[in-house]
């Protein structure tokens, strides 16, 4: 949590000519616990390693084909030392779950149990091979059924695929069971329709696929137009993709009579699960008749999402997409033996629509979701939706005086709350509060995101913040909202207190500089 | 709950603030036949850290660890020494806790280490610019021939026979669906790989060809005739590298010509991990072709204050601003694991890459000597980096590998196990050596092979 400050202590808000803080400059550039670190390229030299190797022996004899490297790599070393304060260094200057609140909307930024971590480690997990005999890694095989049957109870839902490696990569194994589910009646179908709320991974994986991507409009309750879908519907539309609970923070209660309808149709519907934080132990999407749907290990089982990854995507499957999974997978045989269904497996592998990666997915990932599980139980993760849920309205309610809540009137929200930047002074926006609230110590929610929403601001708190953390993100929010509403000229200027001031974005890209030169 | 900060009383008053009366109340959008009441069943109830170790434990002792016997598998993981300072980093909170950088001014220390990986990156494999990463590198392999395929504007993708064949596999699932043509072939047991056979592949309609560098066997060639050949019929050369530690002792793919160069990064830091998380490498040798990338890119530039700060940058690329129209779907990454290589990247150096790669080679020689004394085996390669294929004359190396684990050796990677069915490949053993291999280990395994394959009809 964010400790409440009750030292008193306030940063004065006037600020130099400059922008800076008054005080006098340092020789360093440093500012106290603010420290600058140099790029590697500009502190490790070629000459030095921090790993003891046996030196090179030059009259050793090679087999490398004549291909022997003979000019310089154009790598640095630093020793041991060196390496663990550059890295050090660098890591004061990120934002992370660790330090505090961060409600990043559909992101899930929840507490990353440090058991996952150790459990993940064990040599037993840690250091098997992908291609081990099956006899010698039944441990490993077993979490990946365990895990796997635990997501077909959760869900409600007969089978799943455990091999995507991340939310996206689910996304695309659930619609390539789908292209394969319809090629394999003859049925070449065209059209994917995805609403205008989804995450860009939707059209995106859609078109990969070579489908064609059509929006559904929503209602202004900010729920799927049911009846402009139904009217869209026909024998050309391979599936829908529908994110639910959906990125307003709604649950799509439609969700039932829009499944009928695309079966009518000879249509699969695709569940994105990005949000199934919000109904884990209280809803089974199978019960709505989702076809496929994705889960973000990373997002409800709490693996950690490491500065952009490794995420891990495993998709449950109806009885109708179920033959096309992809593989490899996993069986238990009669004597308890479990064993690996591959490309060779011809009868028991089915009308599989391949393979997505070379192993069996993201087994590191797997160990921290199946402690995650154990730990808190049938009884834990339901409470984990609830709080995420109550959390998540505690703040929608907070704000909805002082700031624009679109879909308020709707109803509860689920485990975010959407908010719009209108009436906003002076020119300000919703990128100008973002930064306003880094200056208060807070990780900016997500923005302008989902896009049918103006200024779009998606605060999602999930379970692991206690009242007392979300009562003082409340306070803060609301005084920078405020400042925004009144158009406080200060905020375009924010954050002032961060390790950089804002960046030149568009210099970034107009000039792409990627790679250090010199 | 050791999970849930919310007492009872809290959430009283929430419901209160809320106005709600009970939690329930807040899923009144969720139609009753979906609503479970009470907890669901086939799980267990909670449990504590304690009771949670002891499952994990008891399951995680079900598995053979590599690093307790004699080890030799390879064909696309590899087991190398990880520096205890690496695991240290990346367990920062800081790191392991973040999110992808979208808000730079409080993520300078990912995105700086991102600049840091793409420079790595791009220098081993001797392009201009690397992206931040992608899933693996049979991931990253399909992208590459994505890529390809937009750059050129043709369909078909040429593969070599000797790409490993779970990569191939990925590469012509894709190719289904996106309706690209797939050329590939069976590897040929031989002692060099037919380049020209390669070469007479390539048409004018071919958008890549696409080389693993070593190749599944270990064989290593120069590959700046497929590059010229390539590029006369206006297609790519697309290298695939699955063991990054070779780059230390072998040129480099860009060296050759490759336009674009993808592998698998897993070597330096990551582990084994049964085969996840690992990081795919992505480059291109000509910054021209920048804008067709997949995945994230980190850029530098300046704050309002001019200091030197990193950014996500060329995002038009990407899903969450393109939607249907973009380079790739990836989202998520391998962030964590682009830490590690770079930690362990760091650590390393140019000096101790090119020792430790050295050090691979002089043990992978030593053991292609001592192995090649078993009776009745032979070793296929005349080139190798730190792995091989050996002949089993004519004896069945998947149940060999078996075998060989029953007695408590991890000998290799049977091409049996890759290319099921295929009997001309049933014969021949991969075996990886790195600097984690003991002489003691080589001598074991030889003495292990020369008894199994005795006693193997």
């Amino acid at each position: 949590m964010n400790a409440p400050n009750q030292s008193g202590w306030k940063p004065a808000m006037e600020l130099s000519e400059d922008g800076m803080h008054n005080g006098p400059a340092t020789t360093t550039g440093n500012r106290a616990l603010m420290l600058e670190e140099p790029l590697l390229f500009e502190i490790g030299r070629v000459d030095v390693t921090g790993v003891d190797l046996p030196a090179i022996d030059p009259a050793a004899p090679t087999r490398l084909g004549g291909l022997a490297r003979s000019e310089p790599i154009g790598l640095v070393g630093l020793t041991e030392p060196e390496t663990v304060r550059h890295y050090t260094r660098l890591s004061r200057q990120n934002y992370g779950i660790d330090l505090g609140f961060f409600p990043l909307g559909s992101c899930t930024m929840k507490h990353n149990p440090r058991l996952n971590e150790k459990m993940a480690r064990l040599p037993g997990f840690a250091d098997i091979h992908p291609l081990a005999p099956q006899s010698t890694v039944q441990g490993a095989l077993e979490v990946i059924h365990q895990l796997g049957g635990w997501l077909c109870t959760l869900t409600g839902m007969p089978a799943v695929a455990m091999s995507p490696k991340a939310g996206a990569h689910g996304e695309l194994c659930g619609i390539l069971a789908i292209r394969a589910a319809h090629e394999a009646r003859g049925d070449a179908r065209e059209v994917v329709l995805v609403p205008e709320s989804a995450h860009g991974t939707n059209p995106a994986t859609a078109a990969f696929a070579n489908y064609r991507v059509e929006d559904i409009p929503a209602t202004p309750e900010g729920r799927v137009d049911v009846a402009a879908l139904k009217a869209r519907l026909g024998p050309d539309v391979a599936a829908v993709m529908i994110t639910n609970p959906n990125t307003c923070g709604l649950f799509e209660k439609d969700f039932r009579e829009i499944a009928d309808a695309v079966h009518a149709v000879g249509g699969y519907v695709y569940c994105d699960g990005a949000n199934f934080n919000a109904i884990v132990g209280k809803v089974r999407p199978g019960d709505l008749g989702v076809d496929a749907m994705h889960i973000n290990l990373h997002k409800t089982f709490s693996t950690p999402h490491g500065g952009g990854g490794p995420g891990s995507g495993p998709v449950v499957l109806s009885e109708a997409l179920a033959p096309y999974a992809p593989l490899p997978f996993v069986r238990k045989d009669d004597a308890g033996t479990f064993y690996l269904v591959e490309e060779e497996d011809r009868e028991e592998r089915g009308p599989t629509f391949g393979r997505m990666t070379a192993f069996h997915g993201q087994m590191g990932m797997f160990t921290r979701a199946l402690t995650y599980m154990l730990s808190h139980g049938a009884d834990g993760l339901k409470q984990v939706a609830e709080d995420a849920v109550l959390n998540a309205n505690y703040i929608l309610r907070a704000m909805e005086d002082i700031l624009h809540a679109p879909f308020a009137a709707s109803g509860p929200c689920m485990h975010e709350a959407l908010f719009g930047d209108k009436d906003f002074g002076g020119g300000l926006s919703t990128l100008d509060v973002a930064k306003g609230l880094i200056d208060e110590g807070y990780h900016p929610m997500t923005v302008y995101f989902p896009l049918v929403v103006h200024g779009a601001m998606l605060v999602e708190p999930t379970e692991t913040e206690s009242k007392a953390a979300i009562d003082q993100f409340v306070t803060a929010f609301r005084a920078v909202v405020e400042r925004a509403l009144a158009g406080d000229e200060a905020l375009k200027q924010a954050p002032y207190y961060a390790p950089r001031r804002r960046l030149d974005e568009t210099g970034a890209a107009r000039k792409p500089k990627l790679a250090y030169e010199g | 709950m050791r999970y849930l900060p919310l007492t009872d009383t809290d959430r009283q008053a929430m419901l209160a603030t809320i106005g709600a009366a009970t939690v329930d109340d807040l899923f009144v959008d969720v139609p009753e036949v979906a609503r479970l009441d009470g907890p669901i069943h086939g799980l267990p109830m909670h449990a504590s850290e304690m009771a949670v170790e002891r499952h994990m434990k008891a399951l995680a002792a079900k598995n053979l660890v590599a690093g307790e016997v004699p080890f030799f598998l390879g064909a696309g993981a590899y087991r190398h020494h990880v520096p205890a300072s690496v695991d240290t980093i990346i367990q920062r909170g800081e790191f392991l806790t973040a999110y992808t950088p979208y808000q730079p001014e409080i993520a300078q220390g990912t995105l700086q280490v991102l600049f840091e990986f793409q420079t790595q990156v791009a220098r081993l494999y001797g392009c201009a610019v690397a992206n931040a990463s992608l899933y693996d590198g049979s991931t990253a392999c399909w992208e590459a021939v994505a890529m390809a395929t937009r750059v050129t504007k043709r369909k078909r993708a040429v593969l070599s026979g000797a790409l490993h064949p779970h990569y191939a596999q990925v590469v012509k699932t894709m190719a289904h669906f996106t309706g690209d043509t797939i050329a590939d072939a069976m590897p040929a047991i031989t002692a060099e790989p037919d380049l020209d056979g390669l070469i007479a592949r390539i048409d004018e309609d071919t958008a890549c060809v696409v080389v693993q560098y070593p190749d599944i066997l270990g064989r290593i060639s120069d590959l700046t005739p497929v590059a010229e050949a390539a590029h006369a019929k206006g297609a790519l050369l697309v290298v695939v590298n699955t063991e990054p530690v070779a780059l230390g002792a072998i040129k480099s793919p860009g060296e050759m010509g490759a336009d674009i160069v993808v592998g698998e990064g897993q070597s330096l830091g990551v582990g084994l991990q049964f085969g996840g998380p690992y990081l795919g490498l992505f480059a291109v040798r000509d910054p021209k072709h920048v804008r067709q990338m997949p995945g994230r890119l980190c850029g530098e530039t300046t704050d309002a204050e001019g200091k030197r700060a990193f950014v996500l940058t060329l995002s038009t690329r990407e899903q969450h601003i393109r939607r249907e129209k973009a380079t790739s779907n990836i989202c998520t990454n391998s962030g964590l694991c682009a830490l590690a290589f770079t930690v362990h990247m760091t650590l390393l150096g140019e000096k101790g890459l090119r020792e430790l790669a050295a050090d691979n080679h002089r043990l992978a020689c030593l053991a292609a000597d001592r192995l090649a004394k078993v009776p009745g085996v032979e070793v296929l390669n005349n080139s190798f980096f730190n792995e091989f294929t050996l002949m089993l004359g004519g004896k069945p190396a998947r149940e060999i590998v078996r075998d060989l684990a029953d007695r408590g050796v991890l000998g290799g990677v049977s091409l049996g196990r890759l290319y099921p069915g295929v009997e001309a490949l049933e014969h021949a053993l991969l075996v990886a050596v790195t600097e984690t291999t003991t002489e003691e280990d080589i001598e074991r395994l030889a003495q292990e092979l020369e008894a199994s394959i005795k006693e193997t009809v």
